[in-house]
């Protein structure tokens, strides 16, 4: 994110003019209107695949599939119909995906609060960073799956464990991608502050992190979704208080209720895309009148 | 009081408000940067060094703002008080140009109106009144070069240092920063140490011209500048102006070899 690179194309159109100022500013939003042709390109592709997935599965559920197998894989009207629009199975459905919800919402918290607390010290202090890196990447490297059990042992086997599954598995690139950010301001940035005089705090609070944005953001959606994972990978090994969607998960399978399970699979991963797409949006409205890549002149 | 009350008349020159006294620097991987520099700078002068690059120019203001602690001899400045143009703009990306200029004001802890006030002001005398709610990205190379000289103005420093501000910029763009420049100088008053390698750009804005040797850094060279403020922009035409920026040339050259 350098601001003053030379001979940038964005500024070399204006440099050039004659007149008594150096020129206007480049548009650099060009707002065009989106055409209907635009839209059939952007939009066509993927409609046409899904077309041709979802042929490909009617295909297989009734050409490949006898009767009696056609459990393993139901036709998507039936998923519809079973999963979707009969709201016994639906609204149970939802519960657990609130709950599991609430469980990646509390640990994603707990995440950015030990996350930013522990990067900001690590970026003030070069041996604090030393000390506490290779156990992040130690952390970071455990299979979750290996210490579920311990996890379990630990601290049971209700909602604690399931937030604890969630805060492990997202720490690392909150932390990782915070303190990247906080050490990107540039050198002249900071002779700049030191020039005149700025406290630790000030240049933190002024400098440091408002540069951090958009690495924390960055940070901040891969851990949310790794934090939706979290919920339900603990949910599933962790059966006591509410049911989450890894037991709601576990129990269609085992009662072998095709159409909830591809219910609630289609519905996981709509949360993982919302979640994905909130965050997008608040890193655009946080960032993207300044910042590069932030999409907003694409 | 306005800009122009404080001002001193140019060529009425006052007492040093910089100086270098035997200023020597050695990095700690023994490079000799600076051997033996000793000038002054008085309030109504202008001051230029030019030098190859790598001579050590730059390092003499940064041992002028203390960002570098030289390792030999004496630095006399008012530290609190200095105004720092960098090579880069150094704007903040985040921050429009108002915002970006505010910044010095507002870590010397300067009221809120006042600094707005003192902002709006220096971004008039710019000639950016009209980009005040921009951001870095959508200015030329020019302008933020602008943002970043009305961002200094804020703090009406007596003492000016200017690191190549001007050397990324294209010639015409650069010709115009330094009519604004010795514009500027001549309202202001201030102090001025300029380093460039552009002869032409030191010659059309300084009462004095000094020329460094390649590394180790020592000032083998001074030229008085005999032209009368305000310095008009066909001057570089000038068969006199010439006549200087050949005799430093050669100078330079000769230092060089």
């Amino acid at each position: 994110m350098t601001i003053t690179q030379d001979g940038d194309q964005q500024i070399s159109r204006s440099d050039d003019g004659s007149g008594e100022d150096v020129g206007a500013p480049v548009q650099s939003r060009n707002k065009r209107r989106r055409s209907a042709a635009d839209l059939a390109r952007q939009f066509l592709p993927p409609l046409l695949l899904g077309a041709l997935i979802v042929g490909a599965w009617y295909y297989v559920s009734y050409g490949l599939l006898t009767e009696e197998r056609r459990f393993l894989l139901r036709p998507p009207h039936e998923i519809l119909q079973v999963g979707f629009l009969d709201w016994d199975h639906f609204s149970e459905i939802l519960q657990a995906l609130w709950s599991s919800t609430r469980v990646a919402l509390i640990g994603l918290t707990i995440s950015i609060t030990i996350g930013f607390f522990l990067s900001t010290i690590m970026s003030q202090t070069k041996i604090i960073e030393r000390a506490i890196f290779p156990y992040m990447v130690m952390l970071q490297a455990i299979p979750i799956l290996a210490i579920v059990p311990l996890i379990g042992f630990w601290w049971g086997y209700g909602t604690t464990s399931r937030i604890a599954v969630c805060v492990i598995i997202s720490l690392f690139p909150i932390i990782v991608n915070t303190l990247f950010g906080l050490q990107s301001a540039e050198r002249g940035l900071h002779d700049l502050f030191t020039l005149h005089h700025a406290s630790r705090l000030t240049r933190l609070r002024k400098l440091m992190f408002p540069a951090a944005r958009p690495a924390i953001f960055a940070g901040l959606r891969i851990s949310a979704g790794l934090s939706v994972i979290g919920a339900i990978v603990g949910d599933y090994f962790f059966g006591q208080g509410a049911v989450g969607i890894g037991q709601l998960l576990k129990r269609y399978s085992s009662r072998l209720e095709g159409e909830e399970l591809l219910a609630a699979v289609i519905m996981s991963s709509a949360l993982g895309v919302t979640v994905f797409l909130f965050f997008g949006w608040l890193q655009n409205i946080a960032i993207g009148k300044w910042h590069e890549s932030s999409g907003a002149d694409s | 009081m306005t800009a122009a009350d404080s001002a001193l008349q140019v060529n009425e020159v006052g007492s040093p408000v910089l100086s270098f006294d035997h200023t020597q620097m050695t990095f700690p991987d023994g490079t000799e940067a600076v051997r033996d520099v000793s000038l002054n700078v008085s309030r109504g002068e202008f001051v230029t060094i030019v030098g190859p690059s790598g001579c050590g120019k730059s390092t003499l203001l940064k041992i002028a703002s203390g960002l570098l602690e030289a390792t030999g001899g004496n630095v006399t400045v008012d530290r609190d008080r200095l105004g720092y143009v960098f090579q880069d703009a150094t704007l903040l990306p985040w921050r429009t140009v108002l915002s970006n200029v505010e910044l010095l004001a507002e870590l010397h802890d300067i009221p809120k109106d006042e600094r707005r006030r003192l902002a709006l002001e220096a971004i008039e005398t710019v000639g950016l009144s009209g980009f005040v709610n921009h951001y870095p990205r959508s200015l030329s190379g020019g302008m933020k070069m602008r943002a970043s000289l009305a961002r200094t103005l804020t703090l009406k420093p007596p003492v000016f240092l200017f690191d190549e501000p001007f050397g990324a910029v294209d010639e015409i763009t650069r010709e115009h920063l330094n009519d604004e420049t010795q514009r500027l100088f001549q309202s202001e008053g201030f102090a001025g140490l300029f380093i460039t390698h552009s002869i032409a750009e030191a010659v059309f804005m300084s009462t004095k011209v000094m020329v460094m040797s390649a590394r180790p850094g020592r000032i083998v060279a001074e030229f008085d500048v005999p032209f009368d403020y305000p310095r008009k922009p066909e001057l570089r035409f000038d068969p006199e102006f010439a006549a200087l920026s050949g005799d430093i040339s050669r100078e330079l050259r000769g230092s060089h070899q």
